[in-house]
């Protein structure tokens, strides 16, 4: 039981403090600009909300968060079940064990810039490993400078990659903590393969992956730096994300305005999504 | 038991492949590169590593890329373990309105945030400084280290508190001498994530730096934009920024998985 105590905010001023310098100016940075048109030279005009309409009538954004759900869809359609499959199939102690998770995390600490430069280098049409196996051993023709699809293909590999490590480290967290009798009792009952994942392993698992899904969801949603680097949106506007093309907006045309109003409907659908998900997944915990 | 292990070796080949390609491209000539595929290095040269061990602009993005995530990593934990331990044995005014704030953090976008941090940090005159980073990465890696150590917090029982406060231990003494390393492994794992989170970040990194403070991640993208392109160098640059994560990585290789769990499972 925790006891009533206002003076814990004390403990939190200084976390409340550093936190909200970083949240709340730029935040209002933001909302200040969405509001008002410049021209420059820290002269502003009271706009209202007409950078919001017509950020959300323009097709531009729409295709863009079109593009973006889509990345988002195959990402956690693809990862979650492929992170959960490798995380039962690991073993459980041993050696082995502590290997298998360094090897694991360790593309998830690679800076992002260097993960899509890496995956550049990688796909090379004639020089790069894969480029050339595809082209020059399969004989499949594969450019993604040249074809969307490819271009597609190769940032859902890329961030599968980079991130599937992260559901197979939460799942396996999961897992090794149910205990053996449970896996002992449902041997006696003789339950399939199957019934001890869906009755046992799913429901031990369900916290941690709830946190992986949410996790997966921010983060592909607000990915940047490694398609930029990879496709850098190409080719034409195929693998433009939204964030992409926020900073396109921003420091590229220098739209201020316009740029504060969707990075606020932006973030405004992150919130809200990552609110759905998490209602949903945590609704039979409150029945 | 066997055959199940055949996922993660073929999971984890997939995962070496291109870190492969790009170790094996930084033993390149640039000459070689561009000359045609090869799986190994023909001629094995170490001149790209030489170029970056001997130039002051690249070997300066390393340190300076060191320097603002350890103080990140410092300050993050610092303020966070006290905010944990009221979050994990205290009720107050609003708490958990504060917790679900804090985690809303790690949902904006990094990119909305460029501009306004730009304007911010220069406002306050610590532009093109490490604290700078390392302030503006707390934005994300505080919240999560409270979130991570709460977790770990909620698994040390009350009574070692009260037990403590009868011997007539001070709180601080108490925190200091008993408590914190009660939960060692939990401080384990928040540094490591508030390292692994700050080394990865580039946009604010870049956004808030020019020359002084200017991160590794920062200094290689002029390999693209000069003097051609030296993929042997960029390659070379890319390998040394591995090495990093692989070293703190393996000093809690043995909390990972409990660590991952932020500590709740």
């Amino acid at each position: 039981m925790k006891t009533e105590n206002q003076k814990a905010w004390f403990f939190v001023l200084p976390v409340l403090a550093l936190v909200a310098f970083n949240a709340l100016i730029p935040m209002m940075t933001v909302v200040n600009y969405s509001v008002q048109e410049t021209f420059g030279d820290n002269v502003f005009f009271w706009q209202g909300l007409d950078w919001f309409q017509q950020i959300l009538r323009s097709d531009r954004f729409h295709a863009a968060l079109g593009r973006q759900f889509m990345f988002t869809f195959l990402i956690l359609i693809i990862e979650v079940p492929l992170g959960i499959a490798i995380a039962l199939s690991m073993p459980r102690k041993g050696f082995w064990v502590p290997v298998c998770l360094v090897l694991m995390a360790l593309p998830m600490l690679i800076p992002w810039n260097v993960v899509g430069a890496m995956w550049n280098i990688f796909t090379l049409p004639d020089i790069g490993l894969l480029g050339y196996f595809l082209n020059h051993v399969l004989g499949i023709s594969y450019d993604m400078t040249q074809d969307p699809v490819a271009a597609w293909v190769t940032i859902v590999t890329m961030d599968v990659w980079h991130w599937t490590s992260l559901v197979v480290l939460l799942a396996y967290a999961g897992l090794v903590s149910i205990p053996d009798a449970y896996y002992q009792a449902a041997k006696i009952d003789g339950a399939s393969n199957w019934a001890v994942f869906r009755f046992i392993q799913l429901p031990k698992m369900k916290t941690v992956l709830t946190i992986a899904i949410l996790l997966r969801f921010m983060d592909s949603f607000n990915i940047y730096t490694e398609p930029f680097v990879l496709t850098g949106g190409g080719p034409g506007n195929s693998t433009t994300l939204l964030s992409i093309d926020l900073v396109k907006i921003a420091l590229g045309q220098f739209d201020l305005g316009p740029a504060a109003a969707m990075s606020l409907i932006y973030f405004a659908i992150t919130l809200l999504v990552s609110w759905l998900f998490y209602t949903l997944m945590t609704k039979d915990d409150l029945n | 038991m066997q055959k199940r292990s055949i996922v993660p070796i073929v999971y984890i080949l997939f995962l070496m492949l291109p870190i492969y390609w790009l170790v094996a491209m930084s033993f390149k000539t640039t000459n070689e590169i561009l000359s045609g595929f090869s799986l190994f290095p023909q001629t094995f040269t170490l001149d790209n590593y030489k170029t970056i061990f001997t130039d002051p602009s690249w070997y300066w993005g390393y340190i300076n890329s060191i320097l603002y995530v350890s103080i990140n990593t410092v300050i993050s934990i610092a303020v966070a373990l006290p905010a944990a331990y009221a979050f994990s044995r205290y009720r107050f005014l609003g708490d958990k309105q504060l917790f679900f704030w804090l985690l809303t953090n790690r949902m904006a976008p990094a990119a909305v945030f460029a501009l306004p941090f730009f304007q911010l940090y220069s406002a306050v005159e610590l532009f093109d400084t490490h604290l700078a980073v390392a302030l503006a990465h707390c934005l994300f890696n505080i919240p999560l280290a409270v979130w991570i150590l709460e977790g770990f917090m909620g698994g040390v029982p009350k009574e070692l508190d009260e037990t403590a406060f009868v011997d007539g231990y001070s709180f601080p003494r108490f925190f200091a001498t008993i408590f914190v390393p009660s939960i060692k492994a939990g401080v384990g794992v928040a540094a490591f994530f508030c390292f692994m989170f700050s080394w990865v970040e580039l946009l604010l990194a870049k956004t808030l730096t020019a020359v002084a403070a200017k991160p590794i991640a920062a200094t290689m993208t002029k390999t693209a934009s000069s003097a051609g392109y030296e993929l042997g160098l960029l390659a070379a640059a890319g390998t040394l920024t591995i090495i990093p994560g692989a070293i703190v990585i393996w000093f809690v290789r043995n909390y990972i998985a409990k660590g991952f769990a932020m500590g709740r499972v």
